[in-house]
């Protein structure tokens, strides 16, 4: 009785103070995004989170990835190549200047990539720096980067997070308070809420529309389809609830937009433990999984199914999903051959995310019918990374490799799934130094057609972007080749 | 009194330092680096072990354990090692959320429970009575979070009273204040039940008691020897309870705090447990368990100031 | 029994807790169909005769999840007041029989230690550390049960040892452990029951909790608090997810502390709410 008293005045107060109206956009963007990012500085101790706060928007490199996967100039107004590919000149803009004033020049380049490299580096993408043998800054305006040996992802490489110039007077505080060069800098940061960007007015290229850009955390599905029901948020670029899309669909006010991403979900396996180590085992498994009832039942049909570890959107990819078809007969003879009816019994590990927590219990069941017991373990990131990616202990487990072009992961030696066969080492050898771009997508090919038929992961499904905004804000990248929320074009419209 | 005062003063002193260890110890086994989570699935190796290196962890665990324990004798928790700033800075900011909500939660349960505690110990063996004591069983019996999600689903997501959830800050004043209500309705819930409970045995004991009859005895009326003499002497145990709250819902919020995805306590050390923050963790837990033992102290002076028996049997 | 014992309390608390229990016999034995197996295509199905509480998010039958989760959560709340029971009580027996001694004080030091630890914290890190399962879900709730019983027990079986029977006893020459198994333990039997059922509906919230947050009771296994997890981005689209196991444990916690609060009034008249 009284409750509802209390329930009853604080609605009554509530309508009075009107926090029932929209909130007023003015020029601001609120985005709302899964992970806090553990601090701000793309180059150090890097996790994704973090590029999904400053790429582009506070931070810039030599080049940048366009929405599409495309390099594009972006410190460097243009560069050329020697005729050996091993000198790369490259033509800095000029006038620009870091958020705090300092300008920027030849030297901060050097300085960023010499950083990058040097044995004290906490760069978590540190390979990506491996082939440059020295950065010469011949004139404020030009940089001259020599490799030791061709490669034929250098320019990409450059445009990625990791490598983006910082300013050696705040090299050492990005973490808290990013310095860049981009059309937004940084103005707080209220842990495990909110951050926040505003517009630098003092730009070099094109300024950004927008006056300010909120990046709010919001872990929870649910939280976050409240949150953009009550307009607290005007964008999610993943949005996490794929299942109330339907719900979303029907509301006018918001566009859903379906893209790509460089996320390849694999069931991996652990190729050096029995029985896994027999190929016949790893193809029954490939066989035992019905893809299209696992991308129904994980993402309400959203995502690509895929044969190899290659994203579709990619032009070297080829379409390699007939290979192993939904059989659980061919399963089951493929395992009896191995001398493996029914007596498989592994343990099915776990990461804390949607796709692995829901098609670990669709691919269970999957395994299941074909006489390979699964046991699922839900485990933390941290345990996963611990056990399953650092230690390599584990029979089967589910995961979204996100970085792009990263078919290279297969020739690294204790990789956690325990592949690095000779001939798949010596065609990324040759990847790297193919001089042609037909050259390239031929070795991808080829690599992609080994990894399918050695069956070395069951290859799941490329996992989508679905972005989900207000249907006035507009700019937004609906594809993600590199995790990233570029909003420097996004801007609002009356209606 | 005063010797007993400060025997206690002491275990409980010590209680704290052999919690700081049990603490250590248990994050010490856990499994897992900050270190390769903040650096995830690439991680160059030479990178990761350089930061390992920066961030102290390649030190030996007792050493560290020394370290940290001395620190925390002039009060500083330490440097977190995902977000790069100290420890106590981050409790400051979460307490500055977590407590306002503790304490509005503790009101609320206040302003429901001794009202309705009173009622049903006036009308006792009444329907009045039983309406309460039944309704407050439900209200134990029904889990916080669910209440939470209920409440987001009704006055956020469809009528659209509130927000779903966040913290725009404390700049914001009023729309601050009004992001604590639904969370603090949750929590206040259950506590309010047991109160109720509480308020009312309490007050039907007391009014058993003979100064009660003899108030009665004087011709006071019921209402009068309610509020003059027994409410008085129930607010004892109901203070009690109120205070072993408090420190539960501090620490007990965790989960309402993820419904509302509020930047308050709970949510630090659940995130900080993830990415193996673990210094932030013992920061936090140390302070849980020192505002626990504080508030068990405090009870227990309330106590003997309050009830001579206790004072005269401890000596 | 006379009526007057038969409290409306002890009524309604023993038809909840049986119907609970015989829901979760019931599923030991028989269930509409097998709440582990995934049918894609009859997902988020709303209650029918043929589904009575609807399909989930992967076409399992929600009733059938129900009732097994009834015996999941049972089990281990009950395992976790055993836990509690099995530690707690013989530490309480031994803390008061030494009463003023060293092993008193431990023990009492070593409860309130465990008492000042955030619980739902500690359980989160137990897991963590242990990983999460049903097992250990009954670890981290029976390890906080632990300093409940054993206060409990060391608070009234300190008021038994001054009476003159246990005098007399010790007069006698019995041992210490004799004493508190003859005398002691059978008059603190009945408030061990009673706190054992409020414990128990306390277990059935906590694992509740910690399987809501992913820790508790693992898939496949259906649980509760987990179902309660997994509907809350369906609520919107389908509310069954969310009614029917939350109903659940609104009932089975009502139950028990109704019946615990009948049972006390039963067994331990001087304690009565009512009085």
């Amino acid at each position: 009785m009284t409750l509802f008293k209390v329930c009853i005045a604080i609605a009554a107060a509530c309508a009075l103070s009107a926090c029932g109206e929209p909130r007023d956009h003015k020029n601001e963007a609120r985005l709302g995004i899964a992970l806090e990012p553990p601090n701000l500085d793309p180059t150090a101790g890097a996790a994704a989170a973090i590029d999904e706060v400053v790429y582009a928007n506070v931070f810039e490199g030599l080049t940048r990835i366009g929405p599409n996967g495309e390099v594009l100039p972006a410190l460097a107004a243009s560069w050329d190549i020697s005729p050996d590919r091993l000198i790369y000149t490259f033509h800095l803009h000029e006038g620009v200047r870091f958020h705090d004033g300092t300008t920027f020049d030849a030297l901060d380049v050097k300085f960023s990539l010499d950083r990058a490299r040097a044995p004290t580096s906490t760069n978590a993408q540190k390979a990506l720096f491996e082939p440059i043998a020295n950065v010469d800054a011949a004139d404020p305006t030009t940089v001259r980067i020599t490799l030791s040996q061709p490669r034929s992802d250098f320019l990409f490489n450059m445009g990625l997070g990791d490598a983006v110039i910082v300013a050696p007077e705040s090299a050492a505080s990005n973490a808290s308070k990013p310095m860049g060069t981009g059309p937004f800098q940084f103005s707080r940061w209220l842990k495990g809420t909110q951050i926040e960007l505003v517009r630098n007015d003092g730009y070099w290229g094109t300024r950004a529309k927008l006056d300010k850009v909120v990046f709010l955390m919001i872990p929870d599905p649910s939280a976050a389809y409240a949150a953009l029901l009550a307009g607290d948020v005007d964008s999610f670029p993943n949005f996490p609830a794929v299942e109330l899309l339907p719900q979303v669909k029907d509301d006018r006010r918001f566009t859903i937009a379906v893209g790509t991403t460089e996320g390849e979900t694999i069931l991996a396996i652990n190729n050096a433990k029995p029985p896994f180590n027999d190929i016949r085992v790893r193809r029954a498994i490939s066989h035992a999984i019905n893809r299209n009832d696992l991308i129904n039942g994980v993402g309400e049909g959203y995502g690509t199914p895929i044969g190899s570890h290659f994203a579709p959107h990619n032009k070297a990819y080829i379409d390699l999903t007939g290979r192993y078809p939904y059989d659980p007969a061919k399963a089951r003879a493929l395992l009896a051959e191995a001398g493996h009816a029914n007596d498989i019994q592994a343990t099915l590990r776990l990461p804390p995310v949607l796709y692995a927590r829901r098609g670990g219990e669709i691919i269970a069941q999957q395994l299941k019918a074909v006489g390979i017991n699964a046991k699922i373990e839900n485990i933390e990131w941290a345990q996963w990374l611990d056990q399953v990616f650092t230690r390599g202990d584990f029979d089967l487990t589910i995961v979204s490799h996100t970085e792009p072009n990263d078919i290279g992961i297969y020739a690294r030696d204790d990789y956690y799934f325990h592949y690095a066969k000779p001939e798949f080492k010596a065609l990324m050898t040759a990847l790297a130094a193919a001089p042609t771009e037909d050259d390239r997508t031929r070795i991808l090919q080829d690599a992609q057609r080994m990894l399918s038929d050695d069956a070395v992961n069951a290859f799941l499904f490329q996992l989508p972007k679905i972005g989900v905004w207000n249907a006035r804000l507009h700019g937004q990248w609906v594809n993600s080749p590199v995790q990233a929320n570029d909003m420097t074009a996004a801007y609002w419209t009356k209606n | 009194m005063v010797t007993y005062l400060l025997q206690r003063l002491l275990s409980l002193g010590l209680t704290l330092v052999v919690a700081t260890a049990v603490i250590f110890v248990v994050l010490n086994v856990v499994p897992g680096d900050p270190a390769s989570y903040m650096m995830g699935l690439n991680a160059d190796p030479q990178a990761l072990a350089q930061l390992r290196q920066e961030m102290g962890l390649n030190d030996p665990a007792w050493q560290r354990y020394f370290v940290w324990l001395g620190n925390l004798a002039t009060g500083d928790l330490g440097l977190s090692y995902t977000y790069r700033v100290p420890v106590t800075e981050l409790i400051g900011e979460r307490l500055g959320v977590s407590l306002p909500l503790t304490l509005m939660a503790t009101a609320l349960s206040l302003i429901i429970a001794i009202p309705l505690g009173v009622m049903a110990a006036a009308r006792r063996g009444k329907i009045t009575d039983a309406a309460i004591v039944g309704a407050t069983q439900l209200g134990i019996a029904i889990p916080n979070f669910w209440f939470a999600l209920l409440l987001v689903f009704v006055f956020a997501t469809t009528l659209r009273w509130f927000s779903a959830g966040g913290f725009p800050g404390w700049d914001e004043g009023p729309s601050a204040l009004q992001a604590l209500i639904l969370p603090a309705i949750a929590l206040a819930l259950p506590q309010a039940a047991i109160l109720t409970r509480i308020t009312r045995s309490s007050l039907l004991e007391t009014l058993s008691e003979d100064f009660i009859r003899t108030a009665r005895a004087k011709g006071l009326s019921e209402a009068q020897t309610l509020r003059r003499h027994a409410l008085r002497n129930a607010m004892i145990p109901v203070l009690t309870i109120l205070g072993l709250q408090f420190t539960f819902l501090l620490a007990g919020a965790i989960i309402v705090e993820n419904v509302f995805y509020l930047p308050g306590l709970g949510r630090l050390v659940l995130q900080a447990i993830t990415q193996r923050d673990l210094i932030v963790v013992q920061g936090v837990v140390v302070v849980l368990v020192a505002v626990a033992v504080a508030v068990t102290f405090l009870v227990e002076i309330a106590y003997m100031l309050a009830d001579p028996r206790v004072r005269t049997q401890r000596q | 029994m006379t009526a007057q014992t038969l409290s409306p309390n002890l009524i309604i608390g023993l038809v909840l807790t049986n119907v609970i229990a015989a829901a979760a016999v019931l599923s030991l034995i028989w269930t509409p169909y097998d709440p582990t197996t995934i049918v894609v295509e009859q997902r988020l199905l709303a209650p029918s005769l043929e589904h009575w509480f609807g399909t989930d998010h992967f076409g399992r039958d929600v009733f059938s999840m129900v009732l097994q989760g009834a015996r999941n959560s049972i089990a281990v709340a009950l395992i976790a007041v055993g836990v509690g029971i099995f530690f707690g009580v013989p530490l309480g027996l031994w803390a008061a029989a030494r009463q003023g001694h060293l092993a008193d004080e431990i023990i009492s030091r070593a409860n309130d230690l465990v008492f000042a630890f955030p619980a739902l914290l500690l359980a989160i890190l137990i897991t963590a550390i242990a990983g999460a399962s049903a097992t250990n879900a009954i670890l981290a709730i029976g390890l906080f049960n632990i300093p409940v019983f054993a206060r409990l027990t060391r608070g009234s079986a300190l008021s038994l040892w001054s009476r003159d029977y246990v005098l007399a006893a010790r007069v006698a020459g019995k041992g210490t452990i004799a004493i508190s198994r003859d005398h002691i333990l059978p008059n603190i039997a009945n408030l061990l029951i009673v706190q054992g059922t409020i414990q128990f509906a306390l277990g059935i919230l906590a694992e509740a909790a910690l399987s809501y947050v992913g820790l508790g009771t693992q898939p496949p296994d259906p649980s509760w608090g987990r179902m309660l997890a997994e509907s809350q981005t369906f609520v919107a689209l389908a509310p069954w997810l969310a009614i029917f196991p939350g109903a659940a444990i609104v009932i089975t916690v009502l139950g028990l502390n109704l019946l615990g609060d009948g049972l006390r009034d039963l067994l331990d008249p001087k304690m009565r709410a009512d009085r």
